[in-house]
């Protein structure tokens, strides 16, 4: 049956029946079974359980015998005390750190494609790409070590101009700067080569007529580079704003400490706290709460697309 | 370039035939963007060089504030203690385990996953693809998630440190668009009027023609579990399974040195020396074997990323 098939043409193929079709691509189904498998049980069985929001769970009925709550998880996590702390502290961080290290990728390659030198862009790609291959539990042990007020370099900076020693790390006014500036230095080179990527469409006769018309190198950078890489700007920005409410989770939790909690406990951390952490887990507040969270990301997706599409004329479908 | 050798007027040009000369304006700038950049890589490297040589300093000398960039009083004693501590190196051991047998187990599911969807006309194919891009999107979240690994029996299990973070979408979609740019369609009809099976086309066509996108899967795959230390928190409550990064976090974040785990009770008094010592050593532990693998595998993720946005 297979070999028939193999000399006709492709128009012939088209006219072919679904089911003649899928049977002469059993093989590629095959290979495409244990990924499906995996995504059925580690994506989509989760998502299934998501149901035990508006139930109150338990282990011994499980998730299917559990009695229904309805809406009463919701409702408990919008009034309690904890919510606006927790949006805000969420929402600032994030938006701080959107705000602060969006544009640093995009302005590195630009830089980065301007030099001519390759030995120096090739360099200065390496070594700035190497912090991106570095642990979260690392560059927050990088943190405690750097600050620390004993040993610390940078209090050792700030004492040569006469300053006392300060324990940054447990100062609350200084976690944002701490969380956002560290992410900086961690993401930003491995986060340019996307854009730098995006550069090399660039046409190089746009830039010679440029030349030609005696436009200096930054007018260049400005009116050829930058259009270039907007568009992909455009759809990460999109997949940033679905993210606005769940912050780099795992470094805001190691981040913590008993002396800055008041603003570094986020939505996320503190699903983990209720949930997994406490010594009475509510699983069904804390599941709750992560898809009161799931669900705003998604509609912000949804809502940053549509405007995008409309406005900017580039977007993820 | 050289079209503007002749229309430019405050051109200072060497002779004739040389290069375009940059204006003066253009020269500050590029001076500027030089020393910006080269300011850049020495804030990047200062911490990891600083961190480099207090590990082989002399304890005393690093608290007193002696080292700014390079080692004083050479010594390699932080090393030694951290062979001192058990359950370093059985993290260390752990955590290599983790690493290589998950990247290996998520590339060949990444590459099966990958391949059929970057076929033409396989029927359902839309269909796959949108189930596989909805879990970028949307997720079950922390404690369903839990509970499945929890159900399958998985917890406190080496399995719970590989199976559920076996497959990353985002590799999918960029392996499948190298799939799609390198093999093209006449080769598989090509392969076809041979009498090749998808099975067989797969095997001695496509994978010999892909080692750079598989090298690149291994690298992402090994590097985020070398350096993920959150499953571990989760999933993990026996300690004989903990991976590295778990570990790490315990020595350095929660300052937890446990007496029983040294080998040599004798050095107990000395035990916030020890302390001291092992934070930037087992930093260095923690951080070092990754940046040594990337440089290797680095033109080849830069390529896949031009793939990638050309596509995507």
């Amino acid at each position: 049956m297979r070999s028939a098939g193999h000399k006709r043409t492709r128009v012939a193929k088209s006219r072919v029946g679904l089911g003649l079709r899928m049977r002469r691509n059993w093989q590629l189904y095959a290979m495409l079974a244990l990924p499906l498998i995996w995504l059925a049980i580690f994506a989509y069985w989760p998502m299934y359980g998501v149901i035990i929001a508006f139930k109150d769970y338990n282990v011994v009925s499980g998730i299917w015998g559990s009695p229904w709550a309805g809406m009463k998880y919701f409702d408990r996590f919008v009034e309690s005390y904890q919510f606006w702390r927790l949006i805000k502290n969420t929402v600032y961080l994030h938006v701080y750190e959107l705000v602060a290290t969006f544009p640093l990728p995009i302005i590195l390659a630009l830089c980065l494609n301007t030099v001519r030198k390759k030995w120096f862009s090739r360099t200065t790609q390496l070594i700035t790409y190497a912090p991106h291959f570095i642990s979260t539990v690392v560059v927050v042990g990088l943190l405690v070590v750097l600050t620390s007020p004993n040993t610390g370099v940078t209090n050792k900076l700030i004492g040569l101009f006469g300053f006392g020693p300060t324990d940054v790390m447990g100062d609350s006014g200084m976690f944002r700067h701490l969380f956002v500036w560290s992410g900086a230095w961690q993401t930003m080179g491995f986060a340019a080569i996307i854009y730098l990527a995006a550069l090399t469409s660039v046409p190089p006769e746009l830039h010679e007529a440029a030349i030609v018309d005696g436009a200096s190198r930054l007018r260049r950078m400005w009116h050829i580079d930058l259009p270039a890489i907007v568009p992909v700007a455009v759809i990460l920005l999109i997949l940033d704003i679905g993210r606005i409410l769940s912050v780099g989770f795992e470094k805001v939790l190691l981040m913590q400490n008993s002396l800055n909690l008041d603003v570094a406990e986020v939505i996320d951390t503190y699903v983990y706290k209720i949930g997994l952490a406490s010594s009475v887990p509510q699983f069904s507040y804390a599941t709750a709460i992560g898809l009161f969270r799931s669900v705003i990301g998604l509609v912000l997706l949804v809502l940053a697309n549509t405007f995008a599409r409309r406005f900017a004329k580039s977007s993820l479908w | 370039m050289s079209a503007g050798t002749t229309l430019a007027p405050d051109e200072q040009r060497l002779g004739a035939g040389a290069p375009i000369q940059d204006t003066k304006s253009d020269k500050i700038a590029l001076a500027c963007i030089y020393t910006a950049l080269g300011l850049f890589c020495l804030a990047v490297l200062y911490p990891i060089v600083y961190v480099l040589s207090a590990s082989v300093s002399n304890t005393k000398l690093v608290s007193a504030g002696e080292v700014w960039l390079w080692p004083v009083g050479f010594t390699l004693d932080a090393y030694k203690a951290i062979f001192d501590y058990k359950s370093i190196v059985t993290g260390f051991g752990n955590s290599v385990f983790y690493a290589v047998v998950g990247a290996v187990v998520a590339t060949v599911l990444t590459l099966l996953a990958a391949y059929p969807l970057s076929r033409k006309g396989l029927p359902g194919k839309g269909i796959i693809m949108a189930a596989f891009v909805f879990t970028m999107m949307f997720s079950g979240g922390l404690i369903p998630t839990y509970l499945v690994v929890h159900e399958l029996g998985l917890l406190n299990t080496r399995w719970a440190m590989i199976l559920p973070t076996a497959l990353a979408v985002w590799n999918v979609i960029i392996t499948r668009t190298y799939f799609m740019v390198t093999i093209p369609e006449e080769l598989v009809e090509a392969g076809k009027v041979d009498g090749c099976s998808d099975f067989g086309f797969f095997w001695r066509v496509v994978l010999p023609l892909s080692k750079p996108i598989i090298a690149v899967n291994l690298l992402f795959y090994a590097v985020g579990s070398w350096n993920s230390f959150f499953n571990a928190l989760i999933y993990l409550t026996n300690e004989h399974l903990f991976p590295l990064q778990v570990i790490l976090r315990q020595i350095l974040l929660q300052t937890k040195v446990d007496p029983s785990q040294m080998a040599d009770t004798s050095k107990l008094a000395q035990m916030q020396e020890l302390q001291q010592q092992l934070k930037y050593s087992l930093i260095v532990i923690g951080m070092i074997p990754p940046l040594l693998v990337y440089p290797f595998v680095q033109k080849h993720f830069v390529k896949g990323a031009m793939i990638g946005s050309l596509k995507g």
